[in-house]
């Protein structure tokens, strides 16, 4: 269909009306995958939601028991935010990933998540992070954890007149650190081929209290695996427990082979990622921030 | 009077007439032209690989509103009265007709059927999706052994295989077989103490220009054609669509427009034909666009190839015998560079004995166009790989086995031609006194050489130099600028009338406003258009000389013109420059021009020699390139700064071809990257600075000693960086690109 | 149904109308008659496109039209002041950075965007800030070096005026 309607509304009663009620309704961001999407033909929207004039929608707010990132925050606030990046220099380093310094100026947390690419660079650092979605709809708000998100490629579990309006990351612990990593077979430009974050607590004697790892384009939606997370609790993080955590995740896989790489590459690189986020969370945890 | 001597400036740096314009977005490219009342064309393309056409109904889209006029191949001229020349080869003009619009059969995925012309854009594209074309759906043929195989589909039911010994009964997809020799290799061979063999590959690739192809046509009432198109070569624009309409050249003028790279993707036709038959159809002007999608679907890409070398050797590291089978895809239409690559491929080598064997092999892609020394990466590849396998056998330096096996002066090639004058020894020279190739390597990093040939070209250029009152020069030239010739041209002409650079204004005219210049390409823009600019500078000296000398009352031989002025060699009082000289034409014969016209029939070769250094993750396949130093032979470097450019754009368009680019197809013959995110061209942070030598061997047929240079640099650094890499990584991968589940894969199978 | 918009282009108030999938690079070349933003790709991937929104690099293929209303939008005709060029751009011709050219619009206004919020960036910063812009001539290497030394040169007249 055509693109019969551009609209952008002032508030989110609005923005869930005209999302619920627009024939082919869609919710622009920073509209850096809808429109590409929507001259490929792979999305076929009928209208452009615009939210990012809704109060809310842009700005990073610290609050006492969390980070408040509004949905639409363009990646090159978020990248160069010295606070968030103190917290969470995995989850800003994954911001400042996606795309080039063009697509930064646009591309936002709620797009990153709602495109529901299993690649998508945000995602697993959002998930280590225990990071939580705001939901605003014609049932009003809800919440729901960020690895919730997502059914599979290209479909989330929001409903008619439903969209993101933030994303909230619980403060970070002294000696909690995260990190991500992708692998690009350039250096910058191009969609991650195999994705890793990783979220660690120290103890004061650098025992590990708490870890979290997320795996981005190994399947379907992003791979969480507990069980390789169980292995490092407990541990100094030495080189065996490590590598049987890397096992567990490496044997939870399952990549597709596409023009970005063959399934075994995929596997294979996610071990590599997964010890160095992990030897990097470890380290920045470890300098007791 | 003191006349100020003309300080040179040919071997200056100066900025380019044309930059100001380029920086703050007032040139105009292909698609900055609009005209009043201009409607939009738009193609249609086969969604197929490989199928007959059995029937195109246009009726529905023709009714609908806003659609004024609609294509096919009936609106193409039927027969042809011959070839028409382009640059470096011929085209046949049966098949470019059917590339531009098919005809019997759509031969790839994106093949161009039909095309409409609208009001709108969007109108356009509805009225695309009206047409109905009936196809049968034909199996496709998708590589080499599957064109090769006995059984395989032929795409052309009238191709049997040129260059066999006997004519084939049956047509094949072999277009022909070209064989190349000198020497005898059987000899050759049982000289040898050392034979190796081996087989390297490359995909296709893509100039990757970042200006899609883009054209306005207008047709008036009284068939006179305008046409503004980004193009290399605007005069094969005029004669390509003069014969695909059965139009009368000199009834189209073309501009060629600001052209945002071209590399020779842009020396031939797509969208200018279609445009002037929609022009012609519907009485207005129309403008069309390439998406990036239809630019790398429908263009045509530089071929994949498969080739098998195999040399012999004294153990000492001396080339007896050189041999290589060249299997290159053509794409639909046949036209592959194997004949090229051949010419090519052993040159740089004085091994006695040398075959080329050249394969040019159909099969449902788009036809190949000209890639920047079109054939000659893949087998430098080929070539320059084995030698450094085959040096590194025999404990041999792999710049030493250059330096003992360099071809030489008085060397006969493969194609014929002997050579001369030409500076591989030089740039050998220059590559071992480099701090490069002494500089240490860490682990993980690995360094490879390479050389490359082109043997470039002449052929037509004409120029006009034309006195504007005021003494400034008016330069017409007629190929168009894409590296920065504009600057050389004034730069030559400076220096030839002996003027400061800035008095001459270099433009490229349109099709009416110069003479005949086959297109920018071959490198041949700085050497022939140059030496038709001189040979016009020279024709206006002459002219100059003569007026000055009606002027004065005396006998042109005493007027001498020197230092940018008219000088009576028997009285020096009695100067006039061309300010003066202009201002006088009223009152005497008149204007004052100068023509040139040049058909060049030898070319200066040009060598290079590329060093890299490659460093390797080993666990996950990913490559660096740390270092990168490109030597090559210009011959006079009219302005250096444009060399140099050429030397890294070839350099980083190797480096990507050897890393990362390919064109990757589905089992149907879908192109699955037709875009730049996963057509992966080299970006600003994989790369660092790449070093330049120009190495300066004159070449005396030119008035400057200029030698072609646009072209080998594209030529060694395929072969330099997968040597690097596999020194780097410790394998031995012969397949092109590099990408990291290739490397990890090899690296992880050695153990 | 076109939608009639009110922004401020290069420093001068603009309105148009526009439909509501139009990006904002085809209002700049069909509508406004602003060719030198260039479309090379129309997918975010080749930065030939590049403008500021409201100071903040972005590829103009991917922002509508609409989203223009009430925003200032500057385009690489307006970085020269007059015959006053922006430092990256006469540093790009006299490093002669240029080979065809069409990149260098988008190169410009990516390097200005650099240099307003980075003076002093090392030779790695300068590359992964133009990382989004791709150029096929040049191989980048007098590109990188034209804007490091306009960023010298910016330092210089800043250092000079302090």
């Amino acid at each position: 269909m055509a693109v019969r309607a551009y609209r952008a509304p002032r508030s989110i009663p609005e923005a869930v009306s005209l999302l619920a009620s627009e024939p082919g309704a869609f919710a622009l961001s920073g509209g850096t995958d809808l429109l590409v999407q929507q001259r490929s033909g792979a999305r076929d929207p009928g209208a452009f939601i615009d939210l990012k004039r809704i109060p809310g929608m842009l700005g990073i707010e610290e609050q006492a028991a969390c980070w408040r990132i509004g949905a639409s925050t363009p990646c090159v606030d978020i990248a160069s935010h010295a606070g968030l990046r103190r917290e969470f220099p995995g989850l800003v380093e994954a911001a400042g990933l996606i795309g080039s310094k063009q697509v930064q100026g646009r591309a936002s947390l709620g797009g990153n998540l709602c495109n529901a690419s299993p690649a998508a660079d945000s995602v697993p650092a959002l998930v280590v992070n225990r990071a939580s979605l705001l939901i605003s709809g014609p049932q009003g708000e809800r919440r729901i954890a960020a690895e919730c998100l997502t059914l599979g490629p290209g479909r989330t579990v929001l409903g008619s007149g439903e969209f993101l309006s933030a994303v909230e990351i619980p403060r970070a612990a002294v000696r909690q650190a995260d990190a991500y990593l992708r692998f690009i077979p350039r250096t910058e430009m191009d969609i991650a081929v195999v994705g890793a974050a990783a979220a660690l607590q120290l103890d004061a004697e650098g025992r590990c209290t708490a870890a979290r790892i997320a795996l981005g384009a190994v399947a379907p939606t992003v791979l969480t695996v507990p069980e390789a997370d169980a292995v490092l609790i407990g541990t100094h993080l030495d080189t065996d427990a490590v590598a049987a955590c890397v096992a567990i995740a490496q044997s939870a896989c399952n990549p597709i082979s596409d023009r970005r790489g063959t399934a075994e590459f995929r596997r294979h690189v996610a071990g590599v990622l997964l010890r160095r986020v992990i030897a990097i969370a470890a380290q920045r945890a470890a300098q007791g921030v | 009077m003191t006349i100020a001597t003309h300080i040179p400036v040919v071997g200056s740096r100066p900025p380019r007439p044309d930059g100001a314009d380029k920086v703050t977005g007032r040139a105009r490219y292909g698609a900055d032209f609009s005209l009043p009342g201009m409607v939009w064309g738009a193609v249609l393309r086969s969604p197929h690989a490989h199928a007959r056409i059995l029937g195109i109904d246009t009726s529905a889209a023709r009714a609908m509103p806003g659609v004024l006029a609609i294509v096919t191949a009936e609106d193409m001229a039927e027969s042809f009265s011959a070839d028409v020349a382009a640059g470096e080869s011929h085209v046949d003009m049966q098949d470019l007709s059917r590339n531009v619009l098919a005809r019997e059969k759509v031969l790839y995925h994106g093949h161009a059927v039909a095309a409409v012309a609208a009001t709108t854009q969007r109108l356009a594209k509805e009225a695309l999706r009206a047409i109905r074309v009936d196809y049968e759906e034909l199996p496709a043929v998708l590589d080499i052994d599957a064109a090769l195989h006995p059984d395989a589909p032929v795409l052309h039911p009238g191709m049997f295989t040129r260059g066999l010994p006997e004519t084939p009964s049956k047509p094949s997809n072999l277009a022909s077989r070209l064989v190349m020799q000198k020497g005898d290799l059987e000899q050759g061979f049982a000289e040898s103490e050392v034979i190796m063999q081996r087989t390297y590959t490359c995909a296709s690739a893509h100039q990757g220009y970042i200006e899609p192809h883009a054209c306005l046509a207008s047709a008036g009432a009284d068939g006179q054609i305008d046409i503004w198109c980004c193009t290399q070569g605007h005069f094969a624009v005029r004669s390509y669509t003069a014969a695909l309409l059965g139009i009368e050249p000199a009834s189209i003028r073309v501009t060629a427009t600001e052209i945002g790279g071209g590399f020779g993707g842009k020396t031939t036709v797509y969208l200018e034909p279609l445009a002037v038959a929609l022009s012609r159809k519907s009485g207005r002007p129309v403008k069309m666009q390439m998406s990036r999608e239809d630019v790398f679907r429908a263009t045509g890409p530089g071929s994949a190839t498969r080739i098998t070398v195999k040399v012999g050797a004294k153990r000492d590291g001396t080339l007896i015998a050189m041999d290589a089978l060249m299997e290159y895809e053509a794409g639909a239409f046949k036209g592959s560079p194997a004949g090229a690559g051949a010419m090519t491929i052993f040159t740089a080598y004085a091994a006695p004995h040398q075959r080329a064997v050249a394969l040019d092999i159909v099969v449902n892609k788009p036809k190949v166009a000209a890639y920047r020394a079109p054939g000659a990466p893949q087998a430098a590849h080929a070539t320059e790989c084995l030698l450094n396998e085959l040096a590194a056998e025999l404990g041999i330096d792999p710049l030493e086995l250059r330096f003992r096996n360099a071809t030489r002066n008085g060397t006969p090639t493969v194609y014929g031609a002997t050579l001369r004058d030409i500076g591989l020894q030089e740039c050998l020279e220059a590559a071992r006194a480099h701090p490069h190739w002494s500089a240490p390597l860490a682990a993980h990093q690995g360094r490879g050489v390479a050389v490359g040939f082109w043997f470039n070209h002449g052929a037509q250029s004409s120029a006009s130099v034309h006195l504007v009152e005021g003494g400034k020069i008016l330069l017409q030239e007629g190929t168009p600028d894409i590296g920065g010739s504009r600057a050389s041209m004034a730069l030559m002409a400076a220096d030839t009338l002996g003027i400061p650079y800035t008095d001459i204004h270099p433009m490229v005219a349109d099709t009416a406003s110069v003479g005949y210049n086959d297109m920018t390409g071959g490198s041949r823009v700085t050497y022939a258009t140059g030496y038709a600019v001189v040979e016009a500078c020279r024709d206006l000296i002459a002219g100059l000389r003569a007026r000055a000398a009606a002027v004065w009352g005396v006998d042109p031989a005493r007027v001498e013109w020197k230092d940018g002025m008219a000088t009576d060699i028997q009285d020096d009082t009695r100067v006039l420059g061309l300010s003066a000289l202009a201002a006088l034409s009223g009152r005497m014969e008149g204007p004052l021009s100068g023509q040139g016209a040049v058909n060049l029939k030898s070319a200066a070769p040009s060598f290079s020699v590329n060093i890299a250094d490659v460093e390797v993750d080993p666990d996950t396949g990913a490559s660096k390139v740390l270092r990168f130093t490109a030597i090559q032979d210009a011959g006079r470097a009219i302005h250096p700064d444009f060399v140099e450019g050429q030397l890294q754009g070839g350099a980083v368009q190797g480096i990507g071809w050897a890393l990362n680019e390919e064109y990757r197809f589905d089992a149907k013959g879908v192109l699955e990257n037709p875009g730049f995110l996963d057509y992966r061209m080299p970006v600003a942070s994989d790369l660092p600075m790449i070093d330049t030598v120009i190495v300066e061997v004159p070449w005396p047929d030119h008035p400057f000693g200029v030698r072609g240079v646009g072209e080998t640099p594209i030529c060694a650094p395929m072969a330099a960086v997968a040597s690097a890499l596999n020194a780097a990584a410790g394998t031995a991968i012969r397949d092109l690109p590099l990408s990291p589940p290739r490397v990890l894969s090899a690296i992880l199978a050695k153990g | 149904m076109a939608i009639h918009v009110h922004s401020t282009i290069n420093g001068q108030a603009a309105e148009f109308l526009c439909e509501p999938d139009a990006s904002a690079l085809d209002v700049l070349r069909d509508t406004l008659g602003l060719t030198g933003s260039k479309e090379g790709c129309n997918s975010g991937d080749c930065g030939s496109c590049s403008v500021l929104l409201d100071g903040t690099l972005v590829c103009a293929c991917l922002v509508l039209g609409a989203e223009l209303e009430g925003r200032e939008l500057l385009t690489i005709e307006g970085v020269a002041a007059g015959s006053e060029l922006h430092p990256v751009q006469q540093k790009l011709l006299e490093h002669n950075a240029l080979q065809c050219g069409i990149c260098i619009p988008g190169i410009v206004i990516a390097a200005k965007a650099l240099l307003d919020r980075d003076p002093s960036p090392d030779e790695t910063t300068v590359r992964f800030a133009l990382a989004g812009n791709l150029c096929r001539c040049t191989g980048y290497d007098k590109i990188i070096r034209a804007v490091l030394d306009a960023a010298a040169t910016m330092r210089d007249s800043a250092g000079a005026h302090a």
